[in-house]
């Protein structure tokens, strides 16, 4: 896969010598959708305002395109379009003007077929000669990302765009960055949903306290989230696992009387009734077995404990 | 090599703005000039005799246009890069692939054009009321660019370091109103006390008032080459500033 940002040890102290960004490094493909997901106050603002040269970088390199973003500013950002998380706007201006000034801005010509077509895309065209101030909230974004989108970016960056939005406008929204990435856009998108991370993104990176804990595809963390734990609860005290059961890599709990089995319900095979005959075997006598599932957001909050 | 769609796109923008309230923008200046002519050129002035050649209505043109183009530069300049900063759209500046020097000369390109045509339109009011004879027009219009553009990268400095809008207030009230009446924009330095006098060798727009004085009438109270050189000075220390600004990212970047 081919990459389109790199992200190489990526520090950003703010002025008060707060640590926004602890050492991040990132590759991002191009074609993907990936999801920063964190807590408010994660770093994933600043790892995008760092990006996009809003924010000044402490040390680290940014590459996209293969364009270094401080070297070569130019280019690089002729590639980036984003829209920020707060809805900022000049509140008195036409939405055809406003999309055309941020094409003209970013040194693109005049191209009014594709303008008009990037409105239709959006269900703005009808609402071109409005000014912005009168639009509603989810039509707002859709002007920021219309915007955004003026000069032809090959990157999207999508700071929270469905942040307090109604179940509603957040499902629109959601088709609409579908329909970019169909249309060859890389989407970056942050945002602190969990099931928006998961509905929405190829990958997804976990950001916490500014550092990248996990990065995986979205579909290995849901093998890992379909995994099952079976706990078997047993009425003696467990110090040492009996060789025969050693291939089952079972775990011990804290009070040494539960033995817990991770296994994945989607396989034929689960190991289950070899596991328990084993134990039978052992002369092990059982009180109760329960089976407990994690989910993404299991999986999250255990990430963000553990940090 | 130069980005000029983008500064172009920066430069109409802030004209379109003014547009939007073109009527106000106009009145206000006109308005107050007008009134100044009244009072001072005629109902005062009629009684002051500073120089002898020049009636004191055409005396106190060069100082009126100043006094009027430097509030309205600053004015100008100022709300143009604060608005975006009090409306959080500075994102979209800062991450389009423009330089410091292109987005300073859209907006202070757009605010010393618009207080450009300004002075002009003082110009054309004030033949109303007096008969004006300009002496050096080209040096004349020369130094009403200058000054336009000199106070508009003042203003430009002033709203990027203002968190607020009575701060964006405070400097043209308080420090330029006063720098230009005192300046010698209504009479000539040596009716003051000595004291007074030497105070206003350090003002600044005296020399600014003094040198377009000369363009317009062929006399000036101080050297006109000593007068250009000061605004080139002024010029020279305001870019300055603006490049420590964005070179530091002072009040612009986080
Ligand atoms: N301009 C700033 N000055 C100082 N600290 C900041 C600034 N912006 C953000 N921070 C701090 O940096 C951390 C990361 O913030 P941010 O990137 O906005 O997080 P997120 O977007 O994930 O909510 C937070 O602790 C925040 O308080
Ligand atoms: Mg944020």
């Amino acid at each position: 896969m081919q990459t389109i940002i790199e992200i190489k040890n990526l520090k950003k102290i703010y002025k008060d010598n707060k640590v926004a960004l602890d050492d991040v490094n990132l590759n991002i493909f191009k074609g993907e959708i990936i999801a920063l997901l964190g807590p408010n106050g994660a770093g994933k603002t600043t790892l995008i305002s760092n990006i996009c040269g809003i924010s000044s970088i402490t040390s680290g390199d940014i590459k996209v395109n293969g364009f270094d973003v401080i070297d070569n500013y130019r280019e690089a950002r002729k590639c980036i379009g984003i829209v920020p998380q707060e809805l900022s706007f000049e509140p008195f201006e036409k939405v055809i003007n406003t999309v055309n000034f941020s094409r003209q801005l970013f040194g693109k010509k005049p191209d009014e077929e594709y303008i008009e077509n990037l409105l239709k895309k959006l269900s703005l065209w009808d609402k071109k000669d409005q000014i912005i101030r009168s639009l509603s909230g989810g039509m707002k974004r859709r002007v920021l990302i219309a915007k955004a989108l003026s000069h032809e970016p090959d990157v999207l960056f999508l700071d929270e765009p469905t942040a307090g939005v109604d179940v509603e406008l957040r499902r629109d929204m959601w088709n609409t960055i579908k329909n970019l990435q169909n249309s060859g856009v890389t989407i970056i998108l942050t945002t602190h949903y969990i099931e928006e991370a998961e509905l929405m993104a190829n990958r997804i990176a976990v950001i916490n306290n500014g550092k990248i804990l996990l990065i995986d595809k979205k579909d290995n963390l849901i093998d890992r989230m379909s995994k099952k734990t079976l706990i078997i609860h047993t009425n003696s005290k467990i110090n040492k696992i009996d060789k025969a059961l050693e291939k089952f890599q079972l775990r011990v709990s804290k009070d040494k009387k539960n033995l817990e089995y991770d296994y994945s319900p989607n396989k034929k095979k689960t190991g289950i009734t070899t596991l328990l005959n084993e134990i039978k075997k052992t002369g092990i006598e059982l009180i109760d077995v329960q089976t407990k599932q994690s989910n993404l957001e299991q999986i999250f909050v255990e990430i963000l404990k553990n940090d | 090599m130069i980005n000029f769609r983008s500064i172009k796109a920066i430069y109409i923008f802030e004209m379109s703005r003014t547009f939007r309230t073109l009527i106000q923008s106009l009145i206000s200046p006109i308005l107050s000039t007008v009134l100044y002519f009244i009072v001072f050129g005629t109902a005062i002035g009629n009684n002051i005799n500073f120089t002898n050649e020049i009636p004191y209505g055409a005396f106190i043109v060069p100082g009126l246009v100043i006094l009027t183009i430097s509030m309205q530069s600053v004015n100008n300049a100022s709300f143009g890069i604060f608005f975006p900063k009090f409306l959080g759209t500075t994102y979209e500046i800062l991450s389009a692939p423009i330089s410091y020097v292109e987005i300073v000369i859209g907006y202070v390109g757009a605010s010393a054009t618009k207080s450009f045509c300004l002075g002009l339109l003082i110009l054309i009011t004030s033949t109303f009321f007096v008969d004006l004879n300009i002496k050096f027009p080209i040096l004349m219009l020369c130094m009403l660019l200058l000054s336009c553009v000199s106070f508009s990268l003042l203003g430009f400095i002033i709203g990027i370091v203002s968190d607020n809008f009575e701060q964006i207030n405070f400097v043209p009230m308080i420090i330029i109103t006063p720098l230009v009446f005192l300046g010698g924009s209504f009479y000539t330095i040596d009716v003051l006390p000595d004291f007074w006098q030497t105070i206003t060798l350090f003002n600044p727009i005296f020399y600014l008032v003094s040198g377009f004085r000369y363009s317009f009438f062929g006399t000036g109270e101080v050297n006109i080459l000593i007068s250009i050189f000061s605004i080139s000075l002024f010029i020279l220390l305001c870019i300055i500033i603006i490049w420590r600004i964005f070179k530091t990212g002072y009040k612009i970047k986080t």
